[in-house]
C-alpha cells in the first residue's frame, strides 16, 4: 500500500474517531438541555380551530424532578399553578381553592389547550434514561448541519415509543423531533424556529409543536427569559405552596 | 239468516269452538305484539327525544362531523340571537339550547384532598324553574332525593353515581373538565338532588347543571353545543319535523361554523329503527292473518268432509250452491268477528297490564350506550282495537272460501247416491 492509501485509511480512521456515537450525542443533548436549576419565564401561543390564545408561566424547574408552575395570563388562568413532584402532579385553581392530583388519563389531556399533554410535563428529560439511540444520518435544519438519531424506548411504560431527533453537531441542541406511537403513526412533532445565548448556554427560546392527531397551527412556545442555576426556595416544591 | 245461522254455530260447538279459539288467540297475540312493539318505540322515541336528539336538533356542521368527541370548540355561538330567531320562525315549537361535556366528578375530604372521582357526561341546560326542560326530562318524577336546583352552582347527578362515589345533596363536588378551547377547568357544584332517569345510558354517569354556569365553566360566552327543538304536545311528528328541517337548512351554507338542523329520525340511526319496527309490526300482522287463514282453511276442510252429509241434503232439497257457500261465509265472518272481539279485550288486557306494571329490562341493557328505557311498556294506541280484529274478520272467511270452493264441485247426482235418497 503506498503512501497516499495509507494517509487516507488514517484520515478516514481519524474522522469515525472524531465522530460520537448516536449514545454520546444522546448524553450530550441531555446534558445542553438540563441543569441543575432554572427559572423561565415563557409564553404559549395556542392556535385554535377558531381563535388564537397566548398564555404566560412562570415555571421554577429543579434538575429533572422537581417544577413548580404559575400561570400569569390570560385573567381567567392567571393565578392557576401546578406542581410536579417526582411521578406526581398536582394543580391547584384558585376559583375552586382545591388542589387536584392529575392522574391516569387525565394525564393526556391537553395543556392549557395547547398541543403538549400533562404527559408531555412528566417525561423524564433526560433521553438517554429512556432510550437507545441509532445514528441515522445527517440532515441540515437551515443552516445548521445536524445528525438524525433513532430513538427506541428502553421500556414499554412509554408514551412514546420511538422518536426521531435531530441534533444540531456544533450545540448538541434539538433542533427538530418527531414522536411516534407503536405502530409507527407519528403523534407528535416539534421543531425550534429559534435559538440564543442565553446566561452564557445556547438555548432553543421559540419552538412549534404540534399535535399531528389534531387539526390547527400547533403552538407556539416562546422563552421570554431564562435563568440557569438559579436559587429556588425549597418551600415552592410543596403542596402547601400551591395555596399561596 | 242471520240468527239463523248463530243458532247453529251455538248449538253445534264443533263448528264454532276451534275457529273462535284460533281467531281469538291470533287476535290477541296481534293486539297485544301490536301495542307492546308502539310501546317500546315511543320508549326508544322519548329517550332519544329527551336526551339527545330533540325532536329537532342544530349544531354546527364542524360539531355535527365530531359529535361524539363534543368538540365544544365548534359549538354554535350567539346563541341567544339564534334561539329569539328560531322562536320567532318557528313559534310553534319549544326551542331551549344545551352543552354537553365529559368530565371527572371529585369529591373531597374535610381537608380539601381527592376523596372519591369518577369520569362524568355533562349536560348543561336550562334549570330554571320555568324551564320546559323540567317537562321534558321529567324531572320532578327522576329526583330521588334532594331537590332541583333553586341557585346557583348547584347541580344534579344520577342516584347510581352518588351511591358509588358515597356522596349525599348538600355535599360540595369539583369538576374538572376542558374549557371550549382545552384548557384544564374546575367549577364547585352543591349537589342539591340525585335523580334516576330510567335509561341506563343515562343513570350511569349524568350529571345535570344550569348553562348558565356550564357556560362560566367552559369557557363558552353565550355558546352552546346544540339547540333542541319539540313539539309542545312533546310528541314526535316526522312530516312537520322534516319540513321544518328543509326550511331551516335551506338557509344555512356548508361551512364548519354554520348551523346545520337535524330531524330526530336523523339520528342515531333511528329512522331505519323506525323503518324496520314498521316492518316488523306489518309482518306479525300478515303472519296473522296467513296462519289463522290456514289454521282455519284446515279447520274448514274438516268441518266441510263432516258436514258432507248436511250439504249434499240442502242442495238435494233445492238450496243453491252459492247459497251454501255465502252461508258458509257469513258463519265464518261471525265467528271471525267473535273471536277478534274475545282477542282483542284479552290483548287489551294483557297490554293494560304491561302499560302499567311494565317489564324490567335493567339487567339486560346494563352496558349498553343506547339511549333505552330500563322498563319496557307496552303502548295502547286507537289502532290497538282495531288492530286484531281486522284480521280475525279476514282470516275466517278467507279460510272458508278456500275450503268451501268444494262445494260448486260436487254433482247432484253424487249426493243423492251418497244420501241413498
Amino acid at each position: 500500500m503506498n503512501r497516499i492509501g495509507i494517509l487516507s485509511i488514517w484520515m478516514l480512521t481519524a474522522v469515525v474517531q472524531a465522530q460520537p456515537s448516536a449514545e454520546d450525542i444522546l448524553r450530550r443533548v441531555d446534558a445542553v438541555m438540563t441543569s441543575d436549576t432554572k427559572i423561565v419565564v415563557s409564553k404559549m401561543i395556542i392556535h385554535g380551530r377558531r381563535s388564537m390564545r397566548i398564555i404566560e408561566a412562570k415555571s421554577y424547574i429543579d434538575g429533572t424532578r422537581r417544577a413548580f408552575t404559575e400561570y400569569l395570563a390570560p385573567p381567567r388562568e392567571a393565578g392557576t399553578k401546578m406542581l410536579k413532584l417526582e411521578d406526581q402532579l398536582w394543580t391547584f385553581s384558585p376559583q375552586t381553592d382545591r388542589i387536584i392530583k392529575i392522574s391516569g388519563h387525565m394525564l393526556r389531556q391537553s395543556v392549557m389547550g395547547s398541543d403538549l399533554s400533562y404527559e408531555d410535563m412528566m417525561e423524564d428529560p433526560r433521553l438517554a434514561n429512556l432510550y437507545h439511540a441509532v445514528l441515522l444520518g445527517e440532515e441540515n435544519i437551515g443552516d445548521r448541519s445536524c445528525w438524525i438519531l433513532q430513538l427506541e424506548a428502553k421500556t414499554v411504560d412509554i408514551a412514546y415509543p420511538s422518536r426521531k431527533i435531530w441534533v444540531d453537531k456544533e450545540r448538541y441542541l434539538v433542533l427538530k423531533e418527531q414522536r411516534f406511537a407503536k405502530g409507527g403513526r407519528l403523534l407528535k412533532s416539534a421543531i425550534v424556529e429559534e435559538v440564543k445565548l442565553l446566561d452564557g448556554r445556547w438555548s432553543p427560546v421559540k419552538a412549534r409543536f404540534k399535535d399531528e392527531l389534531q387539526t390547527g397551527e400547533g403552538t407556539e412556545f416562546v422563552i421570554e427569559s431564562i435563568q440557569y442555576n438559579a436559587a429556588i426556595p425549597e418551600h415552592l416544591f410543596t403542596k402547601a405552596a400551591l395555596r399561596r | 239468516m242471520i240468527r239463523f245461522l248463530i243458532k247453529g254455530l251455538l248449538r253445534d260447538r264443533s263448528r264454532s269452538l276451534f275457529p273462535v279459539l284460533v281467531v281469538a288467540a291470533g287476535a290477541f297475540l296481534a293486539v297485544f305484539g301490536f301495542c307492546w312493539i308502539k310501546g317500546t318505540l315511543n320508549d326508544i322515541l322519548w329517550a332519544n327525544a329527551a336526551f339527545d336528539t330533540g325532536h329537532v336538533k342544530i349544531m354546527t356542521n364542524g360539531f355535527a362531523a365530531e359529535a361524539d368527541l363534543l368538540p365544544n370548540d365548534l359549538a354554535l355561538i350567539e346563541v341567544d340571537s339564534l334561539l329569539e330567531y328560531l322562536r320567532t320562525r318557528y313559534p310553534s315549537m319549544i326551542w331551549t339550547s344545551r352543552t354537553r361535556f365529559g368530565s371527572m366528578l371529585d369529591i373531597p375530604d374535610s381537608l380539601g384532598e381527592t376523596r372519591a372521582q369518577a369520569p362524568v357526561m355533562g349536560l348543561a341546560i336550562d334549570l330554571s324553574e320555568t324551564s320546559p326542560e323540567r317537562r321534558i326530562l321529567h324531572l320532578e318524577n327522576a329526583l330521588v332525593r334532594g331537590r332541583l336546583p333553586q341557585q346557583n352552582n348547584e347541580m344534579l347527578i344520577s342516584e347510581l353515581l352518588a351511591e358509588q362515589l358515597g356522596v349525599s345533596p348538600g355535599e360540595v363536588a369539583t369538576l374538572i373538565g376542558s374549557t371550549a378551547y382545552g384548557s384544564l377547568t374546575l367549577h364547585n357544584f352543591t349537589i342539591a338532588g340525585t335523580i334516576r332517569f330510567g335509561v341506563t345510558a343515562m343513570d350511569r354517569s349524568v350529571i345535570l347543571v344550569d348553562e348558565h354556569e356550564a357556560r362560566l365553566m367552559l369557557d363558552m360566552e353565550n355558546a352552546s353545543s346544540e339547540i333542541v327543538g319539540y313539539f309542545p304536545d312533546l310528541l314526535y311528528k316526522q312530516a312537520a319535523a322534516s319540513s321544518i328541517v328543509a326550511d331551516f337548512n335551506s338557509m344555512q351554507t356548508n361551512a364548519e361554523d354554520s348551523p346545520h338542523m337535524f330531524a330526530l329520525h336523523e339520528q342515531n340511526e333511528l329512522e331505519s329503527m323506525l323503518i324496520w319496527i314498521n316492518y316488523f309490526s306489518a309482518i306479525v300482522i300478515g303472519v296473522f292473518i296467513v296462519a289463522m287463514s290456514i289454521v282455519l282453511w284446515n279447520a274448514g276442510l274438516m268441518g266441510s268432509l263432516r258436514r258432507y252429509g248436511e250439504f249434499g241434503l240442502r242442495l238435494a232439497i233445492g238450496e243453491s250452491k252459492l247459497h251454501v257457500y255465502q252461508s258458509l261465509l257469513a258463519e265464518s265472518l261471525i265467528i271471525g268477528f267473535i273471536g277478534g272481539v274475545i282477542g282483542t279485550a284479552l290483548g287489551l288486557a294483557a297490554a293494560y297490564y304491561l302499560q302499567v306494571k311494565g317489564l324490567d329490562i335493567s339487567g339486560a341493557v346494563k352496558g349498553s350506550n343506547m339511549l333505552l328505557t330500563n322498563v319496557i311498556r307496552a303502548q295502547i294506541t286507537p289502532a290497538a282495537l282495531y288492530v286484531g280484529l281486522i284480521p280475525g274478520l279476514i282470516a275466517p272467511p278467507l279460510g272458508t272460501a278456500v275450503a268451501g270452493i268444494g262445494i260448486f264441485k260436487r254433482q247432484t247426482a253424487q249426493l243423492f247416491k251418497e244420501l241413498e235418497v
